[in-house]
């Protein structure tokens, strides 16, 4: 039974071949992108040790990396770029505002929980 | 992907009749299961940051604990979680070209990229299996306890052991026998039950054997739990003073002076806390490979049969995608967040 005051979404996300063949090209770009990213990780986790003067830097580094990464991870693996905005908002927004105030009350409580354990442990 | 009306204004979008997301029900829905999921693996890896930090230099460094490739043994620092790593990023991209194919409604080749990626994720699920039984079995020399209460890990190459000759008689060996069947099995059971006296080893049958090993090389200790002499943070300790360190602690004939492996009490790597959390997030993470790998096998089910064929569109397809996606993002997480940092 069709309802015509329902429309189907689903079928509005076909394309021609023309415009899969750019999809795929830019697939295969990303992936190219996901697999350098990983081998400078891993060729600088191996070769920057952690009590080296430059560890602080190097921590910066993979965690912008791996923000990189998760970015085009979402925005074109799982088409998030390709929605519309309001749908990006609602499922962007939440998520940050949760996990950067969890990060903020683990540092901000951090020292205090840390001097309880140290207690603890004595 | 766009919807049809990409131009509509936003008066009309919200003015009712239209969802004002251009997107069906099931995907919205996914969506919102994926932030919720996203949210938990957040709160792990937060609360695996806390403690770590809290624990400081005590803290395993990933490239010290996990060192080793199948067929290879040691020496491969972090080489082969970026092997699983890449495995799970293919596995992500034969899946968005399975996508790619249902858009253009081509069974073939959603057909084809299914198989792929469901081929990806037994990989992975596989490797990790290696790696749990890898972490769980431990390294050659274990984590030691040394004279003066201080904890250290061992790094450099084991002497392989040839035999142990037995030199009083026990209710199964005679003196002079000569075993070579299970040694390191045996000669790790022996030294974590303290079994093991000044180079002769104590058998389940009351037999006493000399061990004949082949000498250490290159042996040092990193301490992970502060003594009396020496401290988490401070000098390496190596050569013949470390191996002097290692085999007194280890022919101590004490109980517990030496530690292989990992359980949920107790670990070679460094704090007790820190297998819990890699059993808990490379657990947990697993599972939602697992579970991945089983959705993508019924969703290839449905393709084969032509269900969504029938239906006009792949989009369960596209859900069950970005569920996958959704696993390898999470995968990139915890491999900067427990094997890099």
């Amino acid at each position: 039974m069709e309802r015509d005051d329902l429309i189907e979404y689903s079928l509005h996300a076909h394309h021609d071949e023309a415009k899969g063949k750019q999809i795929r090209q830019k697939i295969y770009k990303v992936t190219l992108l996901l697999t350098i990213v990983t081998v400078i990780e891993v060729f600088i986790g191996a070769s920057i040790k952690q009590s080296s003067d430059w560890w602080t830097a190097v921590k910066v580094i993979f965690i912008l990396l791996t923000l990189l990464k998760a970015g085009y991870i979402v925005m074109v693996f799982m088409h998030l770029g390709d929605e519309r905005r309001y749908l990006r908002n609602v499922i962007l927004i939440p998520y940050f505002i949760f996990v950067l105030y969890l990060i903020f009350i683990a540092l901000y409580e951090g020292t205090a929980i840390g001097g309880v354990w140290d207690a603890m442990w004595q | 992907m766009a919807g049809h009306s990409a131009q509509l204004d936003a008066k009309t979008l919200w003015g009712g009749k239209e969802s004002p997301f251009q997107t069906s029900y099931g995907k919205l829905m996914m969506w919102f299961f994926l932030v919720s999921d996203a949210l938990t693996f957040s709160g792990l890896l937060i609360a695996y940051g806390f403690t770590r930090h809290d624990a400081q230099d005590a803290w395993p460094i990933g490239e010290e604990t996990f060192n080793s490739m199948p067929f290879l043994g040691h020496g491969y620092p972090l080489l082969y979680v970026a092997l699983m790593t890449f495995i799970l990023i293919v596995s992500s991209v034969t899946m968005v070209l399975a996508v790619e194919a249902g858009h253009r409604m081509d069974r073939k080749g959603v057909t084809k990229w299914m198989i792929a990626t469901i081929i990806g994720g037994f990989f992975f699920l596989g490797s990790q299996a290696w790696e749990w039984s890898h972490f769980i079995h431990g390294s050659e020399f274990g984590k030691i306890e040394l004279s003066d209460g201080s904890q250290a890990i061992v790094k450099g190459h084991f002497g392989e052991i040839q035999n142990f000759t037995v030199t009083k008689a026990g209710s199964e060996h005679k003196v002079g026998a000569v075993i070579k069947d299970d040694l390191m099995h045996q000669f790790q059971h022996a030294a974590e039950q303290g079994h093991i006296e000044n180079g002769f080893i104590h058998l389940s049958d009351g037999a006493v054997a000399k061990i004949n090993k082949a000498h250490d090389h290159d042996l040092k200790l990193i301490i992970k739990r502060d003594g009396n002499t020496y401290k988490v943070g401070g000098k390496e300790i190596t050569g013949k003073t470390a191996e002097n360190l290692y085999y007194e602690a280890l022919y101590a004939g004490e109980k517990n002076r030496v530690i292989y492996g990992a359980n949920m009490k107790q670990n070679e790597y460094g704090p007790q806390q820190y297998a819990q959390f890699f059993f808990f997030i490379t657990g947990f993470h697993g599972f939602h490979v697992f579970s991945g790998v089983i959705i993508n096998i019924l969703i290839l089910l449905g393709v084969l049969a032509g269900t969504y064929h029938k239906r006009g569109h792949y989009e369960m397809v596209e859900k069950t995608g970005l569920y996958w996606h959704f696993v390898d993002l999470v995968w990139v997480f915890v491999f900067t967040f427990f094997y890099l940092l």
